[in-house]
């Protein structure tokens, strides 16, 4: 372990590294947080959305004297068209409500208002469409024929992002190698689901002729500059409020189209508005996710060293693509990243999006590298056992050592700990007892298993990284405003936006002991766009990297101050001053003045400190960090039922390394609940459409979110490198566990198959898979 | 179906006289109808449980009654739970164990545990996971809840 870890900063450590108890809760626990969906307003919005998923509208009735928006009511609002320039994207457009034509099942084709929610759902009822219905897309493989269906007329081969990339040696290396092993690795579509659906509340207020769109999203300032640039307003005239948001994974990063037609009503109607969506609603027309196969292939030496990586990888993105990231944003991470935490110098991969007739992707917790760490870590066992090599053995020869380390794509890996995780795992499993007990279960019929999954998670990058992706928005920096007031207390204003990260606790903890006070009279805000400074929200495991930052060194501004302040008052060297536990200090003497005093003479008696100094304490900073990668290896102990097909996790461990914990329960959390997602991923949820593009699985009976039975206790040991690659040295972790633990889980119920030399590597891996796997092994050996 | 009834909802000890439509689901008579926000609505079908509140003392889930089955039976809300300013041992353990994040399926699990833990004060380790398997969380992974649940019914044992 880097023993470094606890060190002293700033002015004094103390918040910085200990658990304490989250700001955020004692609102939460007693019923007075705050939600979107709490908001009283005048009329209710809902929304009539397409039955079919391919087809032509031919009309749509609504009864008479009813409030009904069609797209011909919104001629002025632009379709959500969201632009990369690299990687042969095909730019689609998305009207906000269907135009003519619908794409997939649970389209938004209108709008109906009443003056009360169910009033909204019975006359949504009442609304009919007539729809020409025309051959529906719905496989992504399907998609790539000579003769399947066009979605767009822009993308004439539904292929809508290809991107190519090929080391120049690949081809003789692969030639070379001792022994080629081939996986193929498929994720089905998954729903991010978050407790909250989605929701909006739109008011007009006739003084200032401006709306206030109160919305559950990751990002309320991205939000206000499409939903302005799309209605064709001064984005000052509107106002996004993030309040409590319950839950997003990426899912509410996106724009909704729903979100620009509330706006829009307010604005016309000069009213408000509300938009509760239900799970219905959620699950069939909400973002998807996954929906990812790859085709990976790696070339190995008779030591098991992998020399050259190739990659086909093809995502199912949906009928259209999401603002801001774009559709590409699955295929070309898999693309970016794809080697992972291996050393491997030969690479090429393609890596295609295509557009099929289901409800479009987005991001969600991981993006992609919960598939290409599947397809990797399901290659590496493959490889192992093909090469007849312990699964451990092979992943010690390829896991990158040195550091820092350029991949094969051009990444820079900052200093990590990829071996020493996954040894840590190693330990605290005791490898040897369980292969023990494995093999007498074996014995009685029972069948245990083992899982391995060793990860890189690139976080906290800046606009660098995002621009290699030739995205039109750029996102990356975020800029944090401190004021510290008469009074001594602290404000610090951030546009990145949380949503059950505690990231009003963590920035506190960093606040308070660059400045010498405490916690609690830090108070961050966030989550609104008149209020904050402009910043681009919460995603990407970047929030407390690069938001905290941010805080750091503004922070850092606040308390250069001070210290000149405390210097002149306490008739010192500024460089003798210690800020600590709400006081300036003279090092080494008695000397001392509170926060307070500093605060008041840094307003009320400005004219003491010459202009260098200037009146006040309000300083900002911006933040735009290169990025860097945390790392963890996961370790799955199942036992599979081979009658039922059923999986039960006996155990499951986390070795990680995130840098610098800043407030280790809340890492903790972060971990369990990444955890928890990653199994649902390996076992359990899978949105499912049939044949005709109608999907099966709209309600919580059908996609099944696993419960407190299905998620064992999760062991988690730290690590703490200690990286220069963030000021913090916080390296973020918000998608970790959702990254590793599919694979982990999936390697386990192979490795408890193996007498049965089956090989799963379509996940979920739900009962009826793993039944046809071993029944097919049978027919096999029969 | 859409004729109003007048009905008193007794709402932790206070009464609401509204007027509703029989159909109304306790849920949003509760949160509208009343103003009581903190019970959330999350699916609407029964499965997730965010809307637990306790009628006559026992876990219901508010999406699956009608308002006017709860008339004129006492209804507990996490708004309730606290005493005053003194938070119930449950609110206090769910921070001190970290069992929530974004706090939204939060009340849901509060009443849940309340009600059980009334009913069943003794209740073993594994019965008590059952009866938390009933309702969904998507932040926490569910540890953390456990823990909390368990550490609050300690406490109660012990007042």
């Amino acid at each position: 372990m880097t023993a470094a870890a606890k060190v002293t900063k700033g002015s004094g450590t103390t918040w910085v590294g200990r658990s304490i108890r989250r700001v955020e809760d004692p609102a939460l626990v007693t019923g007075r947080g705050r939600f979107t969906g709490d908001l009283p307003a005048a009329l209710f919005v809902r929304f009539v959305r397409s039955p079919v998923a391919a087809g032509r509208i031919l009309r749509v009735d609504a009864p008479k004297g009813a409030q009904v928006i069609t797209a011909a009511d919104l001629k002025a609002v632009q379709p959500i068209r969201p632009m990369l320039h690299k990687f042969n994207y095909v730019p689609v457009a998305q009207p906000v409500l269907a135009d003519g034509v619908v794409r997939y099942v649970g389209e938004p084709i209108a709008a109906v208002l009443a003056a009360t929610d169910e009033q909204a759902e019975d006359l949504a009822d009442l609304v009919t469409a007539e729809i020409d219905e025309t051959p529906a897309l719905v496989d992504a493989r399907g998609a790539l024929a000579a003769d399947a269906p066009r979605l767009h007329a822009e993308a004439p081969s539904n292929v809508v992002v290809e991107g190519r990339v090929k080391t120049q040696n690949f081809d003789a290396v692969r030639a070379g190698a001792h022994r080629t092993i081939a996986v193929e690795a498929r994720s089905r579509r998954q729903n991010a689901m978050p407790m909250e659906p989605r929701c909006a509340h739109a008011a007009f207020d006739a003084a200032t002729e401006r709306v206030t769109l109160t919305c559950s999203t990751q990002m309320p300032h991205l939000m206000r500059t499409a939903i302005a640039d799309l209605i064709g307003m001064p984005e000052s005239e509107l106002r996004v409020i993030a309040p409590d948001v319950g839950g997003g994974f990426g899912q509410k990063m996106s724009l909704a189209g729903e979100y620009v037609v509330l706006t829009w009503l307010a604005r016309k109607l000069r009213t408000s508005l509300a938009w509760n969506e239900d799970r219905r609603e959620n699950l069939m027309a909400c973002f998807h996710s996954r929906d990812q196969s790859i085709m990976l292939e790696g070339a190995f030496d008779t030591d098991g060293k992998l020399l050259a990586l190739s990659a086909d990888v093809l995502a199912n993105v949906g009928a259209y693509s999401c603002f801001p990231t774009t559709c590409a944003v699955e295929p070309l991470m898999a693309m970016a990243e794809m080697p992972g935490p291996y050393d491997v110098r030969d690479y090429a991969c393609v890596a295609r999006g295509v557009v099929t007739n289901t409800c479009p992707m987005a991001p969600y917790r991981g993006v992609s590298r919960p598939v290409i760490t599947f397809a990797l870590e399901r290659l590496m066992d493959k490889a192992a056992k093909a090469l007849g090599l312990d699964p451990l053995d092979i992943r010690r020869r390829n896991l990158i050592k040195r550091f820092p380390y350029t991949s094969a794509t051009g990444l820079i890996f900052d200093e990590a700990t990829y071996v020493e995780t996954m040894e840590t795992a190693v330990t605290a499993i005791d490898v040897p007892a369980f292969r023990a007990r494995q093999a007498k279960a074996r014995a009685q019929g029972r069948y245990l298993g083992l899982g391995f999954a060793t990860f890189s998670e690139r976080t906290g990058y800046g606009t660098p990284a995002f621009a290699a992706r030739g995205m039109e928005i750029t996102p990356g920096w975020e800029t944090v405003e401190i004021s510290m007031d008469p009074s001594g207390y602290v404000e610090a204003r951030i546009g990145a936006s949380p949503h059950g990260q505690g990231l009003r606790t963590t920035l506190a903890q960093i606040v308070a002991d660059e400045v010498g006070t405490t916690p609690d009279r830090v108070k961050i805000v966030h989550g609104d766009t008149d209020r904050t400074p402009y910043g681009f929200g919460t995603f990407a495991s970047r929030s407390l990297v690069i938001g905290g930052g941010a805080a750091l060194l503004a922070a850092r501004k606040i308390r250069g101050k001070l210290t000149k302040i405390a210097g002149q008052l306490l008739e010192a060297s500024e460089h003798d001053i210690v800020l600590e536990a709400g006081q300036a200090k003279v090092a080494g003497t008695d000397r001392t003045l509170p926060l307070t005093t500093l605060a008041r003479a840094a307003y009320h008696q400005a004219h003491r400190f010459g202009a260098d100094i200037g009146p006040g304490l309000n300083e900002a900073a911006t933040y735009d960090p290169a990025g860097t990668f945390s790392n963890a290896c996961h370790v799955a102990m199942v036992e599979v039922d081979i009658e039922t097909g059923g999986v039960t996790i006996e155990k499951f461990v986390v070795a990680e390394d995130a840098g610098r914990l800043i407030n280790p329960m809340i890492v903790d959390g972060q971990i369990h609940g990444g955890v928890a997602q990653g199994i649902a991923n390996a076992l359990y949820e899978e949105i499912i459409y049939d044949e005709t593009g109608n999907i099966l699985t709209t309600s919580l009976a059908d996609y099944l979110p696993p419960t407190a039975h299905e998620i064992p206790p999760i062991e988690i040991h730290h690590l703490e490198t200690l990286t220069e690659a963030s000021v913090t040295k916080a390296k973020g972790l918000g998608e970790g566990g959702a990254i590793g633990a599919p694979a982990a889980v999936v390697n386990a119920i192979n490795d408890a198959l193996a007498p049965f030399n089956v090989s799963i590597d379509e996940m979920p891996a739900t009962p009826l898979r793993i039944r046809a796997a071993l029944r097919q092994a049978k027919e096999h050996r029969a | 179906m859409s004729e109003k009834v007048e009905i008193t909802l007794t709402i932790n000890g206070r009464d609401h006289a509204i007027r509703i439509e029989p159909r109304r689901t306790l849920a949003d008579a509760i949160r509208d109808d009343c103003g009581q926000t903190g019970t959330h609505i999350g699916c609407e079908h029964g499965v997730c449980g965010a809307c637990t509140v306790l009628v006559d003392g026992a876990p219901v889930r508010a999406c699956l009654m009608f308002a006017v089955q709860a008339a004129g039976k006492p209804i507990e809300t996490v708004e309730g739970l606290a005493d005053g300013d003194k938070l119930h041992p449950l609110q206090q353990a769910f921070i001190e164990h970290h069992g929530l994040q974004c706090g939204f399926c939060t009340p849901g699990f509060l009443m849940l545990a309340a009600g059980v833990l009334k009913r069943e004060p003794d209740i073993s380790d594994d019965d008590l996971l059952d009866v938390l398997a009933s309702n969904l969380c998507r932040c926490t992974g569910y540890q953390n809840i456990i823990k909390a649940v368990r550490a609050a019914a300690a406490e109660l044992r012990a007042q």
